[in-house]
């Protein structure tokens, strides 16, 4: 086989992975995208807010306390989802040193952490009502107040060195480190006897909620989804404008004293 | 309706965590575009030849 033949394949994926690494594409690709994901989000959010609050039946046992799930489910979901992407844009960064992953994870860590932190506030208002407590140390609700801590670590940690690349590689070490939390939360209501309820909804069973239920908890998640990332593309999109900002000063600074 | 302050403190907060993230993200956007614009030579000379 010619040697140039057999390379090829190889060199294609680089070429087309880095593609997507120059800021001006991105602006472009993204200042496209972005009003679209965003108008949908925030459509099907609405949406499935109202179905949940208004229409979507209360529980035989839970009343309509079980309503809550229609935004504390999609922010577990997404606190997760988010840290998943701050585990792939680590390894963008610390392997084939993207340009665009250490912004990107960046501007994730500190959506993730509200969410997160709006899984664990919606979890305590539903907690408090069916189990007469806002708080116990149970697996489920501890792995996720650690998920919590590792954004806020992440956040601290980028912005804590004067060189902002040993912050990003800080940064990602910490990301890559913190996601074996990820399969802890995932599984902590099967590994342990737990007070929170197991998955209703897993890939490979049935899902244990009416339909009635399901649906508007489906198009929650996905508005949710659309809003976080068009918050995500819209702040990655602030923060490589801020540094050709920071980068055209720079050069006017120089040129003035040179 | 049965537990609604739960139920309302919920849903407020579902509405307001994107909300402000959201709105943050917007004002940061537009404020670094038209920083960006007063600055960048490249915008400058798309702005003077339309």
């Amino acid at each position: 086989m010619d040697a140039s033949a057999a390379a090829a394949p190889q060199a294609r994926p680089a070429r087309s992975l880095h593609r997507f690494a120059n800021p001006g594409r991105f602006l472009r690709l993204s200042g496209a995208v972005l009003p679209w994901v965003g108008a949908l989000g925030l459509a099907i959010t609405v949406i499935g807010l109202v179905w949940g609050l208004v229409y979507a039946p209360a529980d035989w046992q839970q009343g309509d306390a079980v309503r809550i799930m229609y935004i504390h489910v999609p922010a577990a979901w997404l606190a997760s989802a988010g840290y998943v992407g701050l585990a792939i844009c680590s390894v963008l960064s610390l392997v084939w040193r993207h340009p665009l992953a250490d912004l990107a994870a960046v501007e994730i860590g500190p959506v993730g952490a509200g969410f997160t932190a709006l899984c664990l506030a919606t979890g305590s208002l539903w907690g408090k009502p069916m189990w007469g407590a806002w708080w116990v140390w149970d697996a489920r609700l501890t792995s996720v107040l650690v998920l919590f801590f590792l954004y806020m670590g992440h956040i601290a940690l980028v912005r804590a060195f004067d060189e902002p690349e040993r912050g990003y590689r800080a940064g990602a070490i910490l990301a890559l480190i913190g996601a074996v939390d990820l399969p802890i939360i995932k599984f902590s209501v099967e590994w342990w006897n737990t007070l929170h309820q197991p998955d209703s909804i897993t890939l490979t069973g049935a899902p244990t909620m009416a339909l009635t239920m399901l649906w508007p908890l489906f198009v929650c998640a996905i508005g949710y989804t659309l809003l976080f990332v068009t918050i995500v593309l819209a702040r990655t999109r602030a923060a490589v404008m801020e540094r050709r900002i920071r980068g055209l000063l720079m050069a006017q600074a120089s040129r003035e004293a040179a | 309706m049965t537990h609604l302050p739960f139920i309302a403190a919920s849903y407020a907060l579902g509405v307001l965590v994107p909300l402000v993230f959201g709105v943050l993200a917007l004002t940061r956007m537009g404020t670094a575009r038209r920083k960006l614009a007063a600055i960048d030579p490249r915008a400058q000379r798309k702005a003077r030849a339309a």
